[in-house]
């Protein structure tokens, strides 16, 4: 561990390819954590079959890769055909279970992200996947520093998605009848908002955010079927900390994530990468609560 | 549950009844075998029972069996055990106790044999396998396994010798390791620290992968600044796709390259350009000059293999299909179906296959095969080592990326 930071103070720009990879990383992260933190807010749902709809969204790149499409458009195919599926999960599962209990609905996803990774598998194999969007990288201080092509567009997307997500939420109909849903379902309902539709398009627009996370993963890493969790984890930690209807936020969270874990796997070793995200957030949660006691305990 | 029973009972009378139908009728050995068709390992789950169907199949059209002078044709029944040691246990436990299965060929990965040979051993069921070389699943004194393949502490020895044959002076060559945490990759980091060690070499990176393993990148960064002389990578599949992937995209300039798994990761199909000059650690190749009187040569094996599963033979299939002709070779040698008899016919085995020749030692793992590394030349999979098989030169050390 310790020698592996000396590698920082001998070599700085060392220590800045692996912030700002993870800062490209923590992007996609940011991504597929707008929709999340959006089904919270809205259809107050915690969707842990989040990551399954991402490691979808890859495959459906990687089919049209197959079939001869550029890999760039797989990225807006990947959204749309992501959005159909969300709408579909919608009108099979999540609407009988959106006025329930917060468990209920946090079993319903979990039993989807099974019933998913097994399609996955029986469908495409449990290879693993890659595609090659052939965008080449850049490189810094005599090849130090390497950014893959495909990262630089994954941020760029991402700071992109977040801007019009804000925009739509703000400005168009829809997204002011969801912001309005998720203040509050009945007035809205009252006051001649179709709260199902709204519920409806909510979630095919956090698939849709999900299959363009996953096309730039499948294009910057690997995807193979049982990937999913490890995403549902870091947007559901990114929601955590941003807080549900905090687009800014949810970026910072995301891309702060993504560089704190890249430089937790590079000090203490990649085989805790994954470990010290799940630490990460047992200490988020604490946090959480004991600020969470704090206020109420000011509020009494 | 009722009607269950029922039928259960007439289709078990049905069977008893057609049994013994005329004295020239073949009998039916069946052999169990539970492996991964989904979950994790399900692409060489598939690969495993294909290569058991495959002999399964040559075998009963040359005329099966014969025990006793009495001819069998053999039958494999399947279960799926999702990848999951737990779920293999029982499905073994349910072969021998419910489907009186006797013999048993093993599943796919080390792991998962691990966890059923335990159930084989307390039952006294002979269990051959293909796909388990955990050096540990031989030092634990089991008297039914046997392993057809090498073990997996060998599986990246060749690549360190012939890192030390290509360099002056062997002791100052930088040598970099990443494997999974996992019994497969840390036997075969066990074997390359032994060899490593006693040519003197430096270890300069030792990373341990975790199984969900997506990024390299933490590993890579640090090869760029230690500019190790030889990259020795073991995760499965995703292990040696990552790789070649990463390696390729930061532009790491790597003398040489020795990767586990590169041929079922098909990374010379796969990764193009960017694959080539990467040496691949294997139990079996295509190239090989074995022969048997089933198969024919090696290459006549990947031939028939291509034909009937439309994919190249990957040696994870070979190896399964050599277990079912250990277990018909020592069927006939035993003169009895008796388990114990096929046990002890199973450790005099001494043959040769297209898979290689196969003797087993009194821990029951094969210790006459080589393995073999290839290397990625103009898009092809290349035996460079052993000398005695080499088909190419091998080429090193590997140019830079400006210069490809």
């Amino acid at each position: 561990m310790l020698d592996n930071l000396s590698l920082f103070v001998q070599y700085p720009p060392l220590a800045f390819d692996v912030v700002l990879n993870g800062l490209l990383i923590g992007a996609i992260f940011a991504l597929a954590a707008y929709g999340m933190a959006l089904v919270w807010g809205v259809l107050n749902i915690v969707n842990v079959v989040q990551g399954e709809l991402v490691v979808l969204g890859g495959y459906v790149t990687f089919v049209a890769v197959q079939w001869g499409m550029p890999p760039l458009l797989g990225l807006p195919l990947s959204a749309a055909a992501m959005f159909c599926v969300g709408w579909l999960i919608y009108r099979a599962v999540i609407f009988r279970v959106v006025d329930r209990d917060i468990f209920i609905s946090i079993l319903a996803t979990f039993g989807l992200s099974i019933l998913i990774q097994q399609l996955a598998n029986a469908l495409f194999g449990s290879d693993v996947r890659t595609v090659d969007a052939d965008l080449g990288s850049v490189h810094l201080f005599d090849g130090m520093v390497t950014l893959a092509g495909i990262k630089l567009l994954a941020f760029a997307l991402a700071l992109g998605a977040g801007g019009a997500l804000w925009f739509f939420l703000r400005k168009a109909r829809l997204g002011q009848a969801i912001r309005a849903t998720a203040q509050d379902p009945r007035a809205a309902r009252i006051l001649g908002i179709d709260t199902d539709r709204v519920f409806a398009m909510t979630y095919a627009l956090n698939a849709a955010l999900c299959g363009a996370a996953g096309s730039l993963a499948v294009m910057a890493w690997t995807i193979h079927p049982y990937l999913g969790l490890p995403y549902t984890v870091r947007s559901f930690m990114v929601v955590v900390v941003a807080g549900v209807g905090n687009v800014a936020g949810v970026i910072a969270a995301g891309l702060g994530l993504g560089a704190l874990e890249n430089v937790a796997g590079f000090v203490f070793g990649v085989e805790f990468q994954i470990a010290f995200v799940f630490a990460l957030m047992v200490i988020i949660l604490v946090w959480r609560n004991a600020m969470a006691t704090r206020k109420r305990s000011h509020l009494e | 549950m009722m009607r269950h029973l029922v039928s259960g009972l007439l289709l078990g009378a049905m069977l008893a009844f057609s049994g013994p139908a005329g004295a020239e009728e073949p009998g039916t050995i069946r052999l169990g075998a539970a492996v991964s068709l989904t979950g994790k390992y399900s692409s060489n789950g598939a690969f495993t029972r294909n290569g058991y169907d495959l002999a399964v199949k040559r075998i009963n059209e040359e005329g099966g069996v014969t025990v006793a002078g009495k001819p069998y044709r053999l039958e494999i029944v399947y279960y799926d055990d999702e990848s999951t040691p737990a779920r293999g246990a029982q499905l073994v436990e349910r072969l021998i106790r419910q489907d009186g299965v006797k013999y048993l060929l093993g599943p796919y990965s080390s792991g998962l044999t691990e966890a059923i040979a335990p159930v084989t051993e307390k039952y006294g069921v002979p269990m051959v396998e293909a796909n388990g070389a955990a050096i540990s699943l031989f030092r634990k004194g089991y008297r039914y396994l046997f392993a057809v393949l090498s073990t997996t502490d060998q599986y990246l020895r060749g690549a360190v010798e012939l890192a030390a044959a290509v360099n002056e002076d062997p002791s100052k060559l930088r040598v970099a390791m990443a494997f999974e945490n996992d019994p497969f990759s840390q036997d075969v980091r066990e074997g390359v620290m032994e060899d490593a060690a006693k040519h003197g070499m430096n270890i300069v990176i030792d990373d341990k992968l975790p199984p969900e393993l997506n990024d390299m990148s933490a590993t890579l960064s640090k090869a760029k600044v230690l500019k190790p002389d030889l990259l020795l990578v073991s995760g499965h599949d995703k292990g040696a796709a990552l790789a070649v992937r990463q390696v390729a995209d930061q532009r790491l300039d790597l003398p040489m390259m020795a990767l586990t798994h590169c041929d079922s990761a098909q990374i010379a199909e796969k990764f193009g350009a960017a694959a080539e000059y990467t040496l691949c650690a294997a139990q079996w190749a295509s190239t090989l000059k074995y022969e048997d009187a089933l198969f024919g040569s090696a290459s006549d094996y990947a031939a028939l293999y291509e034909e009937t599963y439309n994919h190249t033979a990957p040696y994870q299939a070979a190896e399964s299909s050599a277990a079912v002709q250990v277990f018909a070779d020592a069927f006939e040698r035993a003169g009895s179906l008796e388990p114990d008899a096929v046990r002890d016919a199973l450790s005099e085995t001494d043959i040769m296959t297209f898979y290689g020749p196969i003797k087993f030692d009194e821990t029951g793992k094969n210790v006459s095969k080589p393995t073999v590394l290839f290397q990625v030349q103009d898009g092809k999979y290349v035996v460079v080592y052993p000398q005695e098989f080499a088909e190419a030169e091998f080429r090193w050390p590997t140019p830079s990326w400006s210069e490809r």
